[in-house]
């Protein structure tokens, strides 16, 4: 015996009860983006590298790549939808205003993100561009919340940062590029005494390297505002206009949610190096690892010719339904109809299909397995009878 | 401070090191862990459990939130990688190096690659590649000393503490790669959802790294 039915490591498929749950929840949640007003778009499964990589140049090794016989150029099938979207804003569509999308789509990685993840996440997000304001960071947040929320997840914590306050003092520490790169990882890691060392190998202002060294314990509630004002790197104008739109945004989560768990992170990056404003991630008791993340990202479509303000949130819809509690109410009702070709049967078997009705025309006398009521001819009519058990 | 929380820890060095460290924090096992076979021991709160776990296997636990806190050697978490964790606290025990050794009269620039042997495989290829070098890694499990005595290697990559087993072996110290010590290391999610709990721990043991 060969084990040829193998699929590849991180690959998976969904079975009829899985499949149906995935189909309900991504008809139920692009049904909401566009009740919200979010376009959906339909990115292409693979494009070139160059336009894959122009705007996350940290996508390289997720990507699987393969040469186009055409032109002779690499083409990656796409690892993250987002920058996608970017292209097809800022080339394709230029649009001037305010432009909401929605996307939903399978995604290929070369690695999984998480233990035991899968290589194909279902990846499904919104992107907001052309506004600048916590309006569509706060908009984007509850749609983040509510799609979770539909998949049957609740007792969420929402994690706020802001990516701008990192990126400001890097800068004002005049770090080159590799220095930021670990700058970011040790922040991310909250590696103290790893950051004491970088910090001090390093010249910088001492207001900087003071701020630096507090931002790895500048985490958890409110208070951590009150700890950041002690700091002089905090009180210039850009950082305590960052510290108080975050508060305010907490402020404005917290009224449209008041069950909600919130709390500060601001050395958090969410992961992404390409982030410049409010960063945000969503996480459940129990799980080690956040169920969405985004936030701000502006100038993101620069590369395509057009910087537009920017925020979104993307998650892993496969991850968020094995998540979840909210169960799939059992299938309609469905019913077992003779093989016949009277039109009478017919003009009842479309119509009640058109009901929303599963009818399944019988091939043997075997009853199948699914069926609760079947259609019987009773004095001319066609009616529906229940089944009844073991009939 | 009424949220459980789970500590992996490893047999061995480590834990002896930490168990003083975690009384200092009100936190004692109910067993004796020399005796005791358990894989999850008790401790004197309700809601807080030890795992004991191999030591390269900590940051996974850690990581994927089987654990919400756990202690491990730096080299360690290198070579785990470290993502998806954080390490917020040096409790400076378990101090060692991680060294390049060899026989005396190995020849490190050499044209042809060298052929090195260790269980820290990334971060042997990364220290290498910083160089410039690029070099043969062989995978081993333990009893790196070995290698170079019976020809499978040219030198080795691993952690030394009094250089006693080098000695008795007749090999070198080559090259200093990094200070070692153990970090207590946390679960994002948990420094998040258990807050109050958590940074509660990290300041009790704290005080007791700097007290020691």
């Amino acid at each position: 015996m060969t084990n040829k039915w193998l699929l590849p490591e991180g690959i998976d498929e969904a079975l009829p009860d899985e499949a149906l749950w995935l189909e309900t929840l991504r008809r139920e949640l692009l049904d909401m983006y566009q009740s919200w007003g979010y376009e959906l778009l339909m990115p292409p499964f693979i494009e070139y590298m160059d336009s894959l990589l122009i705007s996350s140049p940290t996508h390289d090794v997720q990507t699987f790549k393969l040469t186009d016989q055409l032109t002779g150029k690499m083409m990656g099938v796409r690892p993250d939808m987002t920058p996608q979207v970017a292209r097809i804003d800022a080339h394709r569509l230029q649009r001037r205003g305010a432009a909401r999308y929605c996307y939903l789509g399978t995604v290929l990685k070369t690695r999984p993100d998480n233990f035991a993840g899968s290589r194909s996440p279902m990846q499904v997000g919104v992107e907001f561009y052309g506004h600048n304001g916590l309006e569509s960071d706060l908009e984007v947040l509850r749609l983040m919340i509510e799609t979770i929320q539909r998949c049957g997840i609740n007792n969420l914590h929402i994690d706020l940062g802001d990516a701008s306050i990192i990126n400001r003092f890097a800068t004002q520490a005049e770090l080159s590029s590799a220095e930021i790169d670990r700058l970011y990882t040790l922040l991310q890691r909250k590696a103290v005494t790893d950051l004491a060392t970088f910090v001090a190998e390093r010249e910088m202002p001492v207001s900087i390297s003071e701020a630096l060294l507090a931002l790895p314990d500048l985490n958890g509630d409110q208070s951590i505002f009150e700890a950041a004002q002690e700091l002089e790197a905090f009180n210039q104008p850009e950082c305590k206009e960052s510290l108080l739109k975050l508060q305010s945004l907490a402020q404005m989560l917290k009224r449209a949610y008041p069950e909600l768990d919130i709390n500060f992170d601001l050395a958090e990056l969410s992961g992404f190096r390409y982030q410049n404003g409010v960063v945000f991630a969503a996480y459940m008791a129990g799980e080690g690892r956040e169920l969405a993340r985004g936030g701000r990202y502006d100038g993101i479509g620069e590369s395509f010719g057009e910087a537009r303000a920017a925020t979104g949130f993307s998650a892993d819809l496969k991850n968020l339904m094995g998540l979840g509690d909210r169960k799939v109410d059992g299938a309609a009702d469905t019913i077992l109809a003779p093989n016949e070709e009277s039109p009478e049967l017919q003009a009842m078997i479309m119509s009640l299909r058109a009901e929303g009705k599963i009818v399944i025309e019988s091939v043997a006398t075997e009853l199948d397995q699914r069926c609760s009521h079947q259609l019987k001819q009773i004095d001319g009519d066609w009616l529906v009878q229940a089944v009844s058990n073991k009939d | 401070m009424n949220s459980p929380l789970t500590i992996a820890l490893s047999k061995g060095r480590i834990l002896k090191e930490t168990l003083p460290l975690l009384a200092h924090a009100d936190i004692r096992p109910v067993d004796d862990l020399d005796k005791s076979r358990k894989l999850i021991l008790d401790t004197n709160h309700e809601q807080i459990k030890l795992l004991v776990v191999r030591a390269s296997d900590v940051p996974t636990y850690v990581q994927y939130g089987a654990a919400d806190l756990g202690v491990s050697g730096k080299d360690v978490i290198d070579e785990h990688g470290g993502d998806g964790l954080y390490e917020p606290l040096d409790l400076k025990i378990a101090q060692c190096k991680l060294m390049l050794a060899g026989p005396p009269d190995v020849d490190l620039e050499r044209q042809t690659r060298l052929r090195v042997a260790t269980k820290f495989v990334n971060t042997t290829r990364d220290w290498f590649a910083a160089q410039g070098k690029q070099v043969e890694i062989i995978k081993l499990y333990g009893s790196m000393e070995l290698a170079p005595l019976v020809g499978l290697a040219d030198c080795i990559v691993d952690v030394v503490d009094t250089g006693g087993t080098l000695k008795a072996n007749e090999l070198v110290p080559l090259e200093h790669i990094a200070d070692i010590s153990s970090r207590l290391i946390v679960n994002k999610a948990s420094m998040k959802m258990k807050q109050q709990a958590v940074k509660t721990l990290i300041s009790h043991i704290r005080a007791g790294v700097e007290a020691a």
